[in-house]
């Protein structure tokens, strides 16, 4: 691990003022995935600005019936918030599945938004990566590509974003806070935070350098909704997703986001449209889901993840609405 | 500070404040074993993946090795050589001695640390990936205790006798 210096922000202009003042400098939240990557040699900071201990750590729920969580709120301690739990149970069973109890502790929302990629490529410095060292090759399309996406990609670069919690945040339509270097407050809709690859897979989100993500605004659930999210994996605990799904369910209107497929949260606009206020069967909402897939690239080792999708969809949709819970 | 690649650091371990000099690169791990010789707690994978170095940070269980030691300076850590009160061993100890909760013992102070951060988010009313009703208290049941220890490997299987100790503790 190369050498850095570290400074543990005090007010969030200091911190901001470090970041944005070097080109290596990193902000450090819970450490989980910045701490993996730097022992692997993929991040080489300069500067290490610990931002945790920032008093961006709140849970508010809000008048409207809306919640706001800090971007340093560790999962520890969102877990143990019953409201939040009770009204956004997609959220809830997102960050449930996601990695294990002890990192899950320790892990910030907005590590969790901003964590990079576990495309066996990107970590391992041996191998080319447009993502890790650009113009270099991508390894994946031609290699082991079968965890990786199908939808938004492109000839550089196939990477997944591995967050299930970012996956039922688009689902509720949630809005990313960001305190920008000058103190400026911009709220960003977490569908436009992260980038799609293009031919610029290094530039993963619209985030500028000394950004500071110090919360996620979650609206009201839509009256009346049940809410799930459900998680498709090679093992049963501790895994990431292959395929995920994230419902909100309600009498005229459903929202539907996916993990595993894309670079980022993949919400299926043109199924949600299809969907809302009908009394689907299964295979109407499988082909519902299959037409969100029209500009699909997929790979050899992972075109299966579109019936996938697919089927997922129609099985978390059939409990949600027989049960109220889609466990 | 920010010039500096390394520095006095005080972490608070097992009650008491203990001052060591430490490359800003150490992690919480490597200064409990290689500085405060507390080698209770093991290096694993080194990645966060296996849950051998699993320790309580404000009574939450988490990974040494994925907490720079400077970033932990005022944060509460509790190692398995804390847990014991005295000579009196900790009530899951007892029970990973009462029923054959290891073989080789490597991963035991994890599976212990992580144990005792399991149970506290259980009085807490923090659910599971396994919970089927997010909003009442946690049935803790077998495949309850698998899920919230699935964190922490053990490579000799002794899964049955970890299942049963921390089985056993739950259940008073």
């Amino acid at each position: 691990m190369r050498a850095f210096r570290y400074a543990r922000a005090t007010d969030p202009g200091g911190a901001a003022a470090l970041v944005a003042g070097e080109p290596d400098a990193v902000y450090l939240g819970g450490g989980t995935n910045l701490v993996d990557l730097m022992k692997l040699g993929v991040l080489r900071p300069g500067l290490v600005v610990d931002v945790s201990r920032l008093p961006y750590d709140r849970i508010e729920h809000l008048p409207d019936g809306g919640v706001l969580i800090g971007g340093a709120a560790r999962g520890g301690r969102i877990m143990r918030d019953e409201a939040l739990r009770r009204r956004y149970p997609a959220v809830t069973r997102a960050l449930l599945s996601g990695a294990s109890a002890q990192i899950r502790t320790q892990a910030t929302v907005a590590g969790n938004l901003l964590q990079r990629t576990r495309c066996p490529y990107f970590q391992n410095t041996a191998t080319p990566c447009n993502k890790r060292d650009p113009g270099s090759g991508c390894s994946a399309i031609p290699g082991a590509h079968r965890d990786l996406g199908v939808i938004g990609t492109s000839e550089h670069c196939v990477a997944t974003h591995p967050s299930d919690l970012a996956v039922a945040l688009a689902a509720y339509d949630a809005v990313v806070e960001v305190r920008r270097p000058d103190g400026a407050e911009v709220l960003v809709p977490i569908a436009d935070l992260h980038r799609l690859p293009g031919d610029t897979p290094w530039i993963e989100t619209v985030l500028e350098p000394g950004d500071l993500v110090t919360g996620v605004q979650l609206p009201p659930p839509p009256s009346g909704a049940v809410a799930t999210y459900r998680k498709v994996r090679d093992r049963w605990s501790f895994a990431f997703a292959t395929v995920s799904v994230a419902a909100v369910w309600s009498a005229d209107e459903v929202a539907l986001a996916l993990g595993g497929v894309a670079p980022k949260p993949w919400r299926l606009t043109a199924t949600e449209r299809m969907l809302a206020g009908t009394d689907p069967t299964d295979d109407e909402v499988r082909a519902a889901s299959r037409a969100a897939f029209t500009d699909a690239r997929p790979l050899p080792d992972n075109a299966f993840k579109i019936e996938l999708a697919a089927d997922l969809v129609a099985a978390v949709l059939r409990d949600l609405r027989s049960t109220g819970a889609g466990r | 500070m920010t010039d500096q690649l390394r520095g006095d650091v005080v972490l608070r371990v097992n009650g008491e404040d203990r001052v060591v000099n430490l490359d800003n690169r150490s992690t919480l791990l490597d200064a409990l074993r290689e500085h405060l010789r507390l080698t209770g707690t093991k290096k694993g994978c080194d990645h966060g993946q296996c849950g051998a170095c699993t320790v309580l940070v404000d009574g939450e269980r988490a990974n040494s090795c994925l907490l720079l030691a400077v970033a932990a300076e005022g944060r509460e850590v509790t190692t398995v050589e804390g847990l014991a009160d005295g000579d009196e061993l900790h009530p899951l100890q007892r029970a990973f001695i009462a029923h054959d909760g290891f073989q080789c013992g490597y991963c035991t102070p994890g599976q212990l640390c992580s144990a005792v951060g399991m149970l506290a988010e259980v009085a807490d009313g923090v659910p599971s990936w396994v919970t089927a009703d997010l909003t009442t208290t946690p049935d803790l049941d077998d495949d309850e205790i698998r899920e919230r220890m699935s964190g922490n490997l053990c490579r000799c299987g002794a899964y049955a006798g970890i299942l049963a100790a921390i089985r056993e503790v739950a259940d008073g």
